[in-house]
């Protein structure tokens, strides 16, 4: 019992990382109907700057200001990169993405060198009692946070003015711009937000065992959660972000003593399963906006 | 209906046959005949570690056709080409490997067998993801397609009697054609330049296939599919078959690049068919020319040679360093290079090296007039 408490609060903890970097896909998508493959490079970036500006204030502090500048960089991408490509195919959009992933990530790299540099997070291994059960505090920190930051942007979307700005441009941005709407605007903040978010996420996976030049990887995991909770759902990313996290969590903790015969680390690939096998079921993900088609 | 043609009217078309000729204009003739010639030539002028690195990017250009008939000409996004590659790798492999050997081994070196073999094991996975593909469309069907690559990935990492595990990895295939061995020195040629006439003869061969597969009823239902799945439905496409048929192509020319691809080095391991190698095939067909022939093979010989044209330019600007010293160091300026063409070529030349000759090519048509 004691073993499966841990598993899962582990795997809520995992899993709230892939919630936050799925909720900036998501955003992303829903201003501009494109999957931006830069986040992986996003969140390295911000793990990266933290471990350099820890030295020199507040880890807190650090994570906040590591959070704005990444916000800043993707604006500064969508400004560059993403901006005059508005009207081509969503594809190629994407594509642009994935080149800009690889020059950040190449650039972030030159600062990582070759060495783990470790992030400097004040929970360490402390664990706290949960229930009962020892959990570290880290785990707790990383969900707490997550639906503390999540909470936040819902209350954003759903009260403020500029939310609904977005909610207008996701629904029609045609529309919306005749409204008054600046849809740049929308874009360049929902880059903001996925960048900062990115950046969270980014501290929180490397408390772990710091940062090195293959922490990107963990990034890429948010691709089948964003599926798997349906392109469009900003609710469906973060229950599905947290879904995979602990099923992910179960199998790396019972897998080896149920099926041997898979490998050790078949965790590394359930949540691609978990995707594929429900997408043969429900193609547009759980939450997601079946797609009406029409000539 | 065969049509006759006009002397210095070189566009004119007297019947539809001639305007869908393979080779529609006379320049066309010329400049293909040229362009095999200089290519059979090679051999005997350049050194044998650039042909080694030309024979790449021949291989490589037939990946990225086969990539370019899914992706360019049915519009379907796929991330998983690398999936399908390590699949044909390892069927080659397997049937030419040794049968005493670490690995799973058939020992039939017979080039044509492990080449068909590798080519249809690798068409048979695409049709088999197909299915799921055709019910998906655009960017889901691209993150899907990408969780292959970690399955493989996966997969090939843990089966080590089959892939010699990560950082040992196998023997790549032995070609042997009709018991003519070609990866030894010969009496006449090199063991590069036998592989590299290997390697043009068969990009030829795979180009003129794929050429005539996209030129016929089926390139030109793939075409529909790609442009308005709704609207080929509506006049008589079936696209399930249609997407399937290209998924099956598609992934036969990804087999066959895997089967050859590693004779060149003679060894590869597991860890090699990653979300890289399928982000090359996808730049090679976006730097070369979506939805054409000559752009992939453009593309694909680009995107080899890049490495070696990085190397060059310590000497050219003096802030790069080599692997050694401080600063920038190539293989950054590498990695680098390879997202910025990406993204300079999609705001800049959609149509990619393609659409610059055929900038070029119009210039000089109407030359000296601009128009």
């Amino acid at each position: 019992m004691t073993e499966l408490i841990q598993s899962v609060m582990r795997g809520l903890g995992s899993g709230s990382v892939y919630a936050l970097l799925a909720f900036g896909f998501v955003i992303i998508y829903k201003s501009m109907g494109v999957i931006s493959f830069a986040q992986p490079a996003l969140m390295l970036a911000g793990a990266v700057l933290v471990t350099y500006l820890v030295s020199g204030m507040n880890f807190y502090l650090a994570v906040i200001v590591a959070a704005v500048i990444v916000a800043l960089l993707g604006v500064g991408i969508e400004r560059t990169a993403i901006r005059p490509m508005i009207g081509k195919p969503v594809f190629v959009i994407s594509i642009i993405t994935l080149g800009i992933d690889v020059v950040v990530r190449e650039v972030v790299n030159g600062f990582i060198g070759l060495n783990v540099r470790p992030i400097g997070d004040p929970w360490q291994l402390d664990t706290r009692m949960v229930f009962g059960v020892e959990v570290q505090v880290r785990y707790l920190a990383m969900f707490a946070t997550t639906m503390v930051l999540v909470g936040l942007l819902f209350l954003f979307f759903r009260y403020s003015r500029m939310g609904l700005a977005m909610r207008a441009a996701a629904f029609d941005q045609e529309v919306a711009l005749a409204q008054g709407v600046s849809v740049g605007g929308v874009f360049a903040l929902s880059w903001a937000i996925a960048g900062a978010l990115a950046a969270v996420a980014g501290v929180f996976v490397s408390t772990e065992a710091g940062v090195d030049q293959n922490l990107w990887i963990v990034a890429l995991k948010a691709l089948p959660v964003i599926i798997l909770g349906g392109l469009d759902s900003l609710g469906g990313a973060v229950v599905a972000g947290l879904a995979i996290g602990v099923v992910e969590s179960l199998v790396g903790t019972y897998g080896v003593d149920v099926a041997p015969w898979l490998g050790g680390e078949f965790a590394l690939v359930t949540p691609y399963l978990v995707m594929m096998l429900v997408l043969l079921v429900r193609p547009f993900g759980l939450f997601g906006t079946r797609e009406v088609v029409r000539i | 209906m065969s049509g006759t043609r006009l002397w210095g009217r070189p566009e004119l078309y007297t019947s539809y046959r001639q305007d869908m000729a393979l080779l529609n204009t006379g320049p066309k003739k010329v400049f293909v005949g040229v362009l095999l010639l200089v290519g059979l030539g090679l051999p005997f002028l350049v050194q044998d570690d650039l042909l080694q690195l030309l024979a790449t990017g021949c291989v490589a250009a037939i990946g990225a056709i086969g990539l370019n008939i899914v992706t360019g000409y049915a519009g379907q996004v796929s991330l998983g080409h690398a999936f399908f590659i390590a699949i044909g790798a390892y069927t080659a492999a397997a049937l030419s490997g040794d049968p005493d050997g670490g690995t799973i081994g058939f020992g039939i070196t017979s080039l044509p067998v492990w080449l068909l073999a590798a080519g249809l094991t690798a068409g048979l996975a695409g049709l088999i993801v197909a299915p799921l593909a055709a019910r998906l469309r655009g960017l889901y069907l691209a993150i899907v397609t990408l969780g292959l690559v970690f399955i493989g990935l996966y997969v090939f990492r843990e089966w080590t009697d089959l892939t010699g595990g990560p950082g040992i990895g196998r023997q790549a295939a032995v070609p042997d054609l009709f018991g003519y061995r070609l990866d030894v020195d010969g009496t006449f040629f090199t063991r590069s330049q036998k592989i590299y006439l290997l390697m043009l003869v068969l990009l030829v061969i795979f180009a003129l296939l794929a050429r005539n597969l996209v030129r016929s009823r089926t390139g030109r239902a793939l075409a529909a599919v790609r442009d308005r799945d709704i609207a080929a439905a509506v006049i008589g496409v079936d696209l399930t078959r249609y997407k399937m048929i290209a998924f099956a192509v598609s992934s036969f020319y990804a087999g066959v690049t895997g089967a050859l691809l590693y004779i060149i080095t003679g060894n590869f391991v597991p860890e090699s068919f990653d979300l890289l190698m399928s982000v090359q095939f996808i730049a090679m067909i976006l730097i070369g020319g979506v939805a054409t022939i000559s752009g992939s093979i453009m593309g694909a010989l680009f995107i080899t040679l890049l490495p070696r044209i990085t190397r060059e330019l310590p000497a050219v600007f003096p802030f790069i360093g080599d692997a050694s010293g401080g600063g920038i160091t190539v293989y950054q300026v590498e990695a680098i290079l390879y997202g910025l063409l990406i993204i300079l070529f999609l705001i800049f030349e959609p149509r990619g090296l393609y659409g610059i000759w055929i900038r070029i090519r119009n210039y000089w048509k109407a030359w000296p007039f601009s128009y």
